[in-house]
């Protein structure tokens, strides 16, 4: 498991250098940001993953609490940590562009403070994770939070976006057709499956550890 | 139906009356939640802000702070002596538990808020008269929602190392949409705006009531359930 995991992560770490040269070499320059659009092509893909990585953190506690299947839990918690570091590319690759865009570093716009929070979330469902000895109890406790936490990112982001919004809105999922040249479309979908790729990668290489860890302390209780 | 809350009034009434017969943890709240207001009184430049223009943040920050401490007694004294597993070995359903564990939560929330309010309006000289109603309204619309989820997340962090820290870690997140929604309603209702303009965020305030109420009742058995 490890091992595959490893495998597919080293997979996307390449394919992650070529994402860098078509980002580089291959789109045009954006005509009013310059090169510091190029993050775009980081930042995206990251924020995508994290977001996945929350939502099926949440959704596999709600079918852990139904099915109460192990493999379910070790996931979430593969997922969750995971899903951290994505959401520090983001936290991080943010305000790098937006300094010389908006002017700023932080703003307090809707998505903004939701990927914050998200953050948080995370980082509360991991301590506590960390907190609680008991195996099931943990999951029990991981799970709940989980699913609490799906169904705050929306009461969050709606609060927020009742106060004007910065972000830059939509562009590829709209209604109407993508409003980018084909060249950054093409770069933005391949580093969203790149990083898809390495997201895959990495919950294999951590679900394969908590596997042999689960396995471990199994052999230690029963020694 | 009935029955079930008939359970959960007794189980809420076994809560306050040891919270009035030792009332440490009342008082403390109280007092925390004094300091609180004295402290944010030395945190703004009384010539530069108006008290009036702070004042909704600092009655709801200074709510949310005292929850928190108030929320932290909630499992804490069931875990002495074994009380909790009494309680769970009761015949009373789960949800009977919870709502009556919900309950003393926000009657004890509710009285720190109820001393807190005063005492705000002594410290920063805010007139409540018009907007009193309304601001008891739109205090308890946020407060029930986030109460029903620090009920959750007290039962779990007393099972937890570092039970103190948990909370707050877990539930600030879970209090951001209420807080801000109250402080917004707050704001308008000091300034005398008028309802159709707090519209927006009453219907915010009550979805957020009934999802996680809902939700918190659903997931209470699999948390105190082995």
């Amino acid at each position: 498991m490890v091992r595959r995991g490893t495998a597919i992560t080293a997979l996307g770490l390449v394919a992650l250098a070529g994402v860098y040269v078509l980002a580089l070499g291959y789109t045009p320059i954006e005509a009013r940001q310059g090169a510091a659009q190029k993050i775009f092509y980081l930042h995206v893909p990251a924020a995508w993953c994290a977001l996945m990585a929350f939502s099926l953190v949440g959704i596999c506690g709600g079918l852990y609490l139904w099915l109460k299947d192990a493999r379910l839990d070790r996931f979430a918690a593969s997922s969750a940590e995971v899903g951290v570091a994505f959401a520090v590319i983001m936290l991080t690759t943010g305000p790098i562009w937006a300094k010389p865009i908006w002017g700023t570093w932080w703003t307090w716009d809707a998505r903004l403070t939701l990927t914050l929070f998200l953050f948080f979330l995370f980082i509360g469902y991991l301590a506590l994770r960390a907190a609680v000895h008991d195996p099931s109890e943990r999951a029990r406790f991981s799970a709940v939070v989980g699913i609490l936490g799906l169904l705050l990112v929306p009461f969050i982001h709606l609060s927020v976006y009742l106060f004007r919004t910065l972000h830059p809105q939509p562009i590829v999922l709209k209604p109407s057709a993508p409003s980018l040249p084909p060249e950054m479309l093409q770069t933005l979908l391949i580093s969203l499956l790149v990083f898809t790729v390495l997201y895959i990668g990495l919950v294999t290489v951590r679900y394969g550890l908590a596997l042999a860890e689960d396995e471990w302390e199994g052999r230690a209780d029963a020694a | 139906m009935l029955e079930t809350l008939r359970l959960a009034l007794a189980i809420a009434g076994k809560d306050i009356r040891a919270e009035l017969r030792s009332r440490t943890a009342l008082l403390s709240a109280v007092v925390f939640a004094a300091l609180v207001l004295v402290v944010f009184n030395f945190a703004r430049d009384p010539t530069a802000l108006a008290a009036v223009d702070l004042a909704p943040s600092v009655l709801w920050v200074t709510f949310a702070l005292a929850s928190m401490v108030a929320l932290n007694r909630a499992f804490t004294i069931e875990g002495e002596n074994g009380a909790l597993d009494g309680l769970l070995l009761a015949p009373v359903p789960r949800s009977a538990v919870f709502l009556g564990k919900l309950l003393a939560n926000l009657a004890f929330v509710g009285t720190v808020e109820a001393v807190t309010l005063p005492l705000f309006v002594l410290f920063f000289n805010v007139d409540l008269s018009r907007a009193l109603p309304g601001i008891v309204g739109v205090t308890a619309l946020a407060t029930v929602g986030f109460v029903a989820v620090g009920t959750i997340f007290s039962a779990m962090a007393v099972r937890t190392r570092f039970a103190e820290l948990m909370l707050p870690v877990l539930l600030l997140p879970f209090m951001v949409p209420p807080l801000i929604g109250a402080v917004q309603v707050t704001a308008r209702l000091l300034a005398g705006r008028p309802l159709s303009e707090m519209l927006g965020w009453l219907r915010l305030l009550a979805l957020y009531d009934v999802v996680f109420v809902t939700l918190s009742l659903m997931v209470f058995a699999a948390v105190v359930d082995e």
